[in-house]
């Protein structure tokens, strides 16, 4: 098998230690939740930090509390966040995003957080050691080209993350913690797109919590586009949160992309395009040949990028009229394999 | 034994002797041996695709702390290949790598890691060379030559033959079809990866465990590549976690192991990552094909010209049989007059293809059931009635001479027809939604092995004694098809007893008998066979002792519900045990022997030995599919499928393979394929394999699978063991040509290649909705240069089944 390059490795119980080791550390250190996502990565030698240090047991980073809206701990693996009642009830995109991360096993390791830092993902990096050799590596890491692109300047590693466009359409807040303070951060601010450097978040912050207003008069959901009912990242992912008037009218609503770039993002325009005006077949029709040309999907993943851009508007409806009302079970079967 | 219809054991659907240690993780694979000072191996394999070895350097990883030995091509002489004809591997390269992954030096170390580490520090020169990425490169290109062996420049295997006049045919013919399909490449995905462990006794004899599905022709081969005699070797197959064809060549890691075990006289063992099984490969050939049929209006064959190009990867491996197995099976499911088929398999700097399930069949069965779906449109026929109309006759020989004996395919057709509602379905369905059939037929073992030789294909030895216990010796090797099930049901029903009280010693060649190996589909009807003969031998001294015990004469006495009685007065009798004890007493120690060699096949001329089988299994399947026509994504809900076994030994077992077979084939149907990425030629030589893991090589999960509707057709075979045919393989084949059939049916397109995606799906749909050829596949045959076709006469032209001088044709005698 595949062996982990060696390493150090901390414990902490408290946040504001584990914050301290990390500072100390300095950026040769990486944070450790579930592993689902680093330790294959370690193997492959994408990354291969001189320390590790785990958050399994820090205290505090596992709770879920009801404010005007819900806070969730970082913490919390995907399967609780697929079990909590309040996300299901209230949050469907969330709750459909997290139960369609990866598979069973992961998800009962893989945290909240570490969905959200899930690192880029493109079949020219995701190979171990010996095959990046091969194409002599790529600028994502020991390289110098981008080989899906080879005039680009910056890397264009996809974000592979369900839980962050989820998120983002919902309006979710995260809250990072650091030796020298803490502030929050829109969840759409936390990416950046560029496939290396990726994330807001600097080297010294854990990400603890996630925060979500209210849903009062929202609807949620969220639909992903993969190969097959389980293990596969997204290809595309689209996030859609509505808030509905009395009169049937759209008072708010964000659509929100994952697959399609190197970072999750919300659509610009999207929400306006709807505002006032009733979810019918053409609204839907023309807000998914809005968010269709936004997406960007590159030739690094999966299934073939013409078709992937192609369908992209499909799965914008899929979501509304899904938001909607429209009893869509059929398709979610044929889509997800499973029910949502 | 066949004329039986009464069982005690045969026919029960039971659980597997093997399922309790399977499921609770008591079954140890090759990878949980642990041998007390064991150390590890790992390979250093090449970053180039094709590339000359300049120079290796191993001081520094000698040097590496933990450390014991590095290996190179220098130590290693000889060559390897699983057949006479291919002996073109070496277990490192010692001069050229020939694909992304070709190993050349080998580390063992006090433990993995340790080896991984001193891997790295292996310093090599490389000389690239000209990479041939595709057949059509392989055929432009004999320079840079991949091997110096072969037909000429990249070309390895080149053929054709034709038994009858097919221009003729075609000529005189109502409807002539011509169509190309093309069947992606893909592998195995076995879920235990290949590994193996080498140890040396204090005499200097060499035991080899492994994951392999043919210990007798690993043993044959190692004792070749090492130079040994093969007295000093024992292999051992473990219990394969799968196998579908992947682990049936020598490997070069197994060779490495053993030679690095009789150097350190310590045990070695080396267990291959799963990108390295990618590598390892020999799975399905990518074949490009051309098909030109002669139809008549009532929808009957009058001929087919069969055309095929391999895709071989850098090495020979099974090469040679699959580029036969490309065309010799299509006469054996319809009735085919006359029949032209041209082969050609070239070398690709890529991994070596092989076997894997279908073994070469599965390609061409996709082209013809396709392209019958065409024929059966055009002529406004059913196609089940179509296929009904000329399903092939029973004991008859084929165009090809092949010796057909029983055919259960039209009562599959049949079955599968009516249990699918395909008359309420078929056409009648909404738009969107589809239904496809298609149909199979499968050797039930190869009539030959691939060495040539006269001797048995398969022996098993019984050993009983007084303690009563059974114990069945047979080199067959347990590949998780459920071969020792088979092997203990077959002596149990015969010897009266319980299955589960047989013990199974199977896959070992310093114990057990020669069996050829899990292959072609042949275990059950050779092993089976020659179990039956050696239990009947033991049987009659039991039956001697007990008769002679109750003053009976023998042929009175029955074996059954572990008793020896008599047939017409059941009360009369003794206990198994006490019959053995009366035997042991009258006969001395108690063993017998039973072996098997198939009938000798009809035809005479060169390469008819590839194709005769003792007996051809058959299939019949319907496909339902649902295509959203704006994304083209495809949802098949049900699949059902009729399979003509001759009769179960297991029908839980016989269910098992064809649902798995099901399995498979919607794998290969959707989605799998084994491709590669050529980077930008200006930039670099690379050329890798896409996605070697079990992530990114997309095979289906359960929420992924279908319910399957199975029925058995059970019609006993006379050359089979209580009447049983094959069932591992021939289920597969008709999966994916009834997915496209389906497509076709629900939505109006044409998919000519696998894997059918939805971008394809809805490219064929742009195409319509454009007035154009609503279709996907290729849409060229490249210039092959075949050779003169062997010419033999159908045996119904007056042919002896030799070689003749061809025709002479009017169209030659013009065009020369």
């Amino acid at each position: 098998m595949m062996r982990l390059p060696w390493f150090r490795h901390y414990a902490p119980r408290l946040l504001a230690e584990a914050a301290r080791i990390l500072a100390g550390e300095g950026p040769q250190a990486m944070l450790i939740a579930g592993g689902t996502d680093l330790l294959p990565n370690m193997k492959r030698r994408h990354q291969t930090p001189a320390a590790l240090v785990s958050l399994a047991r820090v205290e505090g980073l596992k709770n879920i509390s009801n404010g005007s809206g819900l806070a969730l701990g970082a913490g919390l693996t995907l399967s609780a966040v697929v079990h909590s009642a309040a996300v299901r009830e209230k949050y469907a995109g969330l709750y459909q995003a997290a139960a369609q991360v990866a598979t069973t096993h992961l998800r009962n390791m893989g945290t909240l957080g570490g969905n959200l830092c899930l690192d880029t993902r493109c079949n020219y990096y995701n190979q171990n050691y010996e095959w990046r050799k091969a194409i002599d590596f790529c600028m994502k890491k020991d390289g110098e080209i981008c080989w899906v692109a080879t005039g680009s300047k910056r890397c264009v590693a996809v974000s592979s993350t369900d839980t962050a466009p989820a998120l983002i359409s919902l309006g979710a807040m995260v809250r990072l913690v650091s030796a020298s303070g803490e502030r929050e951060l829109a969840v759409a601010d936390l990416y950046r797109n560029d496939g290396i450097d990726y994330l807001a978040r600097k080297p010294d912050e854990i990400v603890t919590e996630v925060r979500l207003p209210s849903a009062a008069g929202w609807k949620s959901s969220y639909w992903k586009l993969r190969r097959r009912g389980a293990f596969d990242f997204p290809v595309l992912g689209v996030a859609a949160a509505v808030k509905i008037a009395s009169d049937g009218t759209v008072e708010q609503a964000r659509i929100a992309l994952g697959g399609v770039a190197s970072r999750p993002f919300l659509v610009d325009k999207a929400g306006e395009l709807l505002a006032g005006r009733r979810l019918t077949d053409e609204a839907i029709a023309e807000v998914g040949g809005l968010v269709a040309s936004r997406a960007k999907p590159m030739d690094n993943t999966d299934m073939e990028i013409y078709w992937r851009k192609s369908v992209v508007s499909s799965f914008v409806a899929h979501a509304l009229k899904e938001v909607r009302g429209d009893d869509m079970r059929s398709t979610r079967l044929r889509i997800a394999r499973q029910e949502l | 034994m066949n004329a039986r219809t009464k069982f005690s054991v045969i026919g029960k659907p039971r659980r597997r002797v093997d399922a309790r240690s399977k499921v609770t993780g008591l079954t140890r694979f090759a990878d949980d041996l642990v041998l007390p000072r064991m150390l590890h191996a790992k390979l250093l394999r090449s970053p180039h695709p094709h590339a000359r070895i300049d120079s290796i350097d191993t001081s520094r990883a000698e040097r590496h702390p933990g450390v014991h030995l590095v290996l190179t091509g220098k130590d290693f002489p000889v060559s390897f290949g699983i057949m006479p004809v291919s002996q073109d591997e070496y277990p490192l390269a010692p001069e050229r790598v020939r694909y992304v992954g070709d190993p050349l030096a080998a580390v063992i170390a006090k433990d993995e890691q340790t080896a991984a580490e001193a891997v790295e520090l292996i310093e090599v020169k490389y000389a690239p060379l000209l990479t041939i990425a595709t057949p059509e490169e392989a055929l432009a290109h004999p320079e840079a030559r991949i091997h110096e062996y072969g037909e000429n420049g990249n070309i390895h295997r080149n053929q054709a033959y034709e038994f009858g006049d097919v221009d003729e045919a075609l000529a005189e013919s109502d409807h002539v079809f011509e169509d190309l399909f093309f069947f992606q490449g893909n592998t195995h995905l076995p879920i235990e990866q290949h590994a193996s462990l080498a140890a040396v006794d204090g005499e200097g004899k060499l035991t080899l465990w492994s994951s392999t599905q043919v210990p007798h022709y690993i043993h044959r081969a190692l004792a070749r590549a090492l130079q040994m005699p093969a007295a000093h070797i024992r292999v051992i197959a473990c219990p394969n976690g799968g196998g579908f064809g992947g682990k049936c060549d020598l490997h070069n890691h197994e060779i490495v192991v053993s030679r690095a075990a009789i150097r350190l006289g310590r045990p070695v063992k080396i267990c291959l990552t799963r990108e390295e099984v990618f590598y390892m490969h020999r799975g399905r050939h990518p074949v490009l094909m051309k098909f030109r049929t002669g139809v008549n209006k009532d929808g009957k064959i009058t001929g087919m010209h069969l055309q095929t190009l391999l895709d071989g990867g850098g090495y020979g491996s099974y090469g040679p049989a699959s580029t036969f197995y490309t065309g010799v099976l299509q006469p054996v499911t319809y009735e085919l007059p006359r029949y032209k088929f041209e082969a050609c398999r070239v070398f690709t700097n890529k991994p070596a293809c092989g076997p894997k399930r279908g073994h070469g069949t599965p390609q061409p069965r996709f082209g013809q059931e396709v392209q019958l779906d065409k024929i059966a449109e055009r002529l406004r026929i059913d196609p089940a009635v179509l296929r009904l109309n000329m399903v092939a006759k029973p004991n008859s020989l084929t165009a090809n001479w092949l010796r057909i004996g029983t055919i259960g395919l039209a009562e599959c057709i049949r079955e599968v027809v009516r249990i699918s509602g395909w008359n309420e379905k078929h056409r009648k369905l909404p738009e969107g939604r589809g239904v496809g059939i298609a149909c199979s037929a499968y050797m039930s073992g190869a009539g030959l092995p691939i060495y040539w030789n006269k001797m048995p294909h398969s022996g098993v030895q019984l050993l009983l004694d007084r303690s009563g216990q059974v114990t069945v010796f047979c080199g067959a090797t347990e590949i998780g098809q459920g071969s020792d099930d088979v092997l203990a049901a077959i002596v149990a029903e015969v010897l009266g007893i319980d299955a589960y009280d047989v013990r199974c010693m199977t896959g070992d060649t310093g114990l057990t008998p020669i069996d050829l190996g899990s292959y072609s589909s042949r275990v059950t009807v050779m092993m089976g066979n020659a179990a039956i003969q050696a239990a009947e031998n033991l049987r009659e001294m039991l039956a001697e002792a007990a008769a002679e015990h109750l003053e009976v004469l023998p042929d009175r006495i029955v074996l059954a519900q572990g008793r020896a009685f008599l047939a017409d007065d059941p009360g009369r009798g003794i206990d198994f045990r006490a019959a053995v004890e009366l035997a042991e007493t009258k006969h001395g120690t108690l063993g017998s022997v039973g072996s098997y060699t198939p009938p000798r096949p009809p035809a005479r001329y060169k390469g008819g030995g590839v194709g005769p089988s003792p007996a051809y299994s058959y299939t019949a399947c319907v496909v339902e599919v649902e295509v959203d026509p704006s994304t083209g994504w495809i949802t098949v809900p049900k699949v059902w499928i009729a399979h003509d076994i001759g009769r179960s030994i297991n029908p839980v077992s016989v269910r098992g393979q064809v649902e798995g077979s099901v399995y498979m084939g919607l794998g290969e149907a959707l989605m799998e394929e084994q491709v590669f990425r050529r980077l930008p030629p200006k930039l670099s030589n690379a050329l890798v394999h896409r996605i070697p893991s079990l992530l990114e090589y997309k095979s289906l999960t359960s929420l992924d699978m279908p319910e399957v509707e199975t029925v058995l057709i059970e019609d006993p075979d006379p050359n089979c063991p209580f009447g049983a045919k094959e069932v591992g393989q021939g289920p597969l084949l008709p999966v994916m040509p009834a997915v496209a059939n389906a497509v076709w049916d629900a939505i109006g397109v044409r998919i000519d290649e696998v894997p059918i995606t939805p971008d394809k799906v809805l490219e064929a749909l742009e195409k319509k909705a454009k007035g154009e050829n609503p279709r996907v596949g290729p849409e060229h045959f490249p210039a092959v240069p075949y050779p003169e076709p062997i010419f033999v006469a159908p045996p119904w032209e007056g042919g002896d089944g030799n070689a003749q001088k061809p025709p002479r044709r009017a169209k030659e005698a013009v065009t020369s």
